[in-house]
């Protein structure tokens, strides 16, 4: 018998066993642990999901109309997102508050209201229990008693925000304003692409990925590895030396931009000096595209950035390589698995020339993109490779031990930021 | 163009990626083609974008330079199982199929896994010869999931 009047145990909260090592200090290691125990994913759905932080639901342009409605998940959890007919978005639980059963079964659709099939409760598309069926019984008899009350009674809601088309949702009363988690230079990041614009989406797909889902948003943090295991461009010698970029690491750590821009002033310099070719190009190997024209993008943010790929804590990312978009949701479905959502997308004003690029450009991406399949193994490769290693740690030193922004992309500071928001999340 | 000239270009489609013979592959294509895989999700919802979206016979060749000198994956290979093709009229464009399929992924330590069933919707024209060449196939994978990765075309 557990003895009750002991006091809790010195454990991290919520671990069910001590840590196979204690975690080091600083920000330059991370014990293999944390992407094996049960426990810790347990304890990230508490307080990594539902705590402190915002979290990614749909687009705005998903739920146009008032009753569209999308079946999504924070964390593990089912949540409704849904647009009422005073033009607000309302996000709760996909759970029935009488048996808990889901109230929703579609992914996404149109309702005045929701019904659970398995007793009739219905519900108005803010959530609030709005009927129950046989309330008052059957010819007197049976029913719920008089002190039932439906308005005790509904779904955990969220609130919810919009920031340019996308909508987030948090399940704690205390998160700061989503401007504010977000910080200056992240909201500035997203205005880039997606500010005053219409969304369209031109395509969803989802990759699941054989390893944990801090293994993915690490992946999608780190700047340094892009060159040396994503070889596409190198092979087929489409690196450009004049491409300038950096990493901007959010006060929290939790959120990141990475991105590369042509650097017009060395290009201008290449061409006059009449070595536009031998500045360009690395010359390493023979291999050339038969079809060059998947890259002949358009600037169409007109600054010259090829690529930013911006991360929010814990699993929002918002890509743009070239003119590939796509938003990708990263969803844990236990401690090896995980679900990358992904959600192609275009503007409502995009001429048939750039969306006939969008559509050849996303070959660059997702399951089998020439630059993103590799992330889609390299997780389980490191799954597989740290089993038995639980007391090791991996190494974080790459750029120096903080997690600030830097004009280099050869560093990990923004993994490290990950690692600061999360640890001050778990209390890991 | 026959049922049996679909039908054998179909065999060979199959055993052309089964047996690593990569390079062949977009010789089953004309030069204009369109080639893209989908899901019957996003098929059924029009969204046009693909996991692989291919408008010429020089981005298939492309994409098989990728897989052997660039991309990284694990070593594996697949094993198409093709149902019959159903046939409709012949008409101005050339002859259009559907044909269902399933495939198996057979990874390098062998383990082997149902990776994708679907259909191929498929628009064939004969070239100078008579032999049919693929104008455009979209392969609508039922399921909206890939597990992984997907390297090697379907």
């Amino acid at each position: 018998m557990p003895d009750h009047n002991l006091p809790e145990t010195a454990l991290p909260h919520g671990l069910t066993a001590p840590p196979e090592v204690p975690w080091p200090e600083g920000l330059t290691r991370v014990p293999y642990w944390v992407f094996q125990r049960e426990d810790v994913a347990a304890l990230e759905q508490t307080h990594v999901f539902r705590g402190e932080t915002w979290n990614y639901l749909c687009l705005e342009a998903e739920i146009a109309k008032p009753g569209d409605y999308r079946a999504t998940t924070l964390g593990g959890v089912p949540i409704l997102a849904v647009r009422d007919h005073d033009g607000e978005i309302y996000a709760f639980e996909n759970r029935c508050v009488h048996r808990g059963a889901l109230i929703a079964l579609e992914d996404f659709g149109h309702a005045r209201e929701f019904t659970c099939v398995y007793h009739a409760w219905s519900y108005d598309l803010q959530g609030n229990l709005k009927g129950v069926a046989f309330k008052d019984g059957i010819n007197g008899q049976g029913g719920m008693p008089e002190c039932f009350r439906m308005s005790e009674h509904s779904p955990r809601k969220l609130r919810t925000a919009v920031v340019h088309g996308l909508v987030f949702a948090s399940a704690s009363d205390t998160v700061p304003p989503i401007e504010e988690y977000l910080g200056d230079e992240i909201m500035e990041r997203i205005d880039r692409v997606l500010g005053g614009r219409e969304v369209e989406v031109i395509g969803r797909f989802t990759q699941e990925l054989p390893n944990n889902w801090k293994l993915y948003v690490e992946n999608v943090r780190d700047s340094y590895h892009a060159s040396l295991l994503h070889l596409f461009f190198t092979t087929f010698e489409l690196n450009r030396l004049n491409m300038k970029g950096g990493l901007i690491v959010s006060e929290s750590g939790g959120n990141h931009v990475s991105y590369s821009a042509i650097d017009r002033e060395a290009e201008a310099k290449a061409k006059a000096a009449n070595d536009y070719a031998a500045q360009n190009i690395r010359s390493e190997s023979d291999y050339r595209l038969k079809d060059p024209s998947v890259l002949e993008g358009q600037d169409e943010f007109g600054d010259g950035v090829t690529l930013q790929i911006l991360s929010v804590f814990p699993g929002f990312v918002l890509q743009q390589i070239q003119n590939a978009l796509a938003i990708r949701q990263v969803v844990p479905r236990g401690v090896g698995r995980t679900d990358l959502h992904w959600t192609y997308i275009g503007f409502k004003d995009d001429t048939p020339e750039l969306r006939k690029m969008r559509l050849k450009q996303g070959n660059l991406v997702g399951p089998a993109g020439y630059v993103s399949m590799e992330d889609g193994c390299v997780g389980g490769f490191v799954q597989r490779g740290v089993v038995g290693a639980s007391d090791r740690h991996a190494v974080l030193e790459m750029g120096g031990a903080d997690a600030s922004s830097t004009r280099t992309r050869a560093t990990e500071a923004s993994v490290r930021g990950f690692w600061k928001a999360y640890r001050e999340c778990t209390g890991l | 163009m026959q049922i049996t000239d679909i039908i054998a270009a179909q065999a060979r489609y199959a055993r052309c990626i089964d047996t690593d013979q990569l390079e062949a592959w977009p010789g089953f294509f004309t030069e204009d083609c369109l080639y893209r895989i989908t899901t019957a999700e996003n098929h059924r919802l029009g969204y046009a974008a693909g996991i692989i979206w291919a408008d010429s016979r020089g981005m298939l060749e492309d994409r098989v330079a990728a897989l052997r000198e660039a991309n990284i994956y694990e070593r594996h290979s697949y094993r198409h199982i093709l149902g019959l093709p159903l046939l409709e009229d012949e008409g101005p464009e050339g002859v259009r199929s559907e044909t269902p399929f399933l495939v198996a992924r057979i990874m390098r330590d062998g383990a082997t896994d149902l990776f994708a069933t679907g259909r191929y919707l498929d628009l064939w024209r004969a070239d100078e010869a008579g032999a049919p060449k693929l104008a455009e196939r979209i392969v609508v994978c039922d399921s909206s999931r890939t597990d992984t990765l997907l390297a090697l075309p379907l």
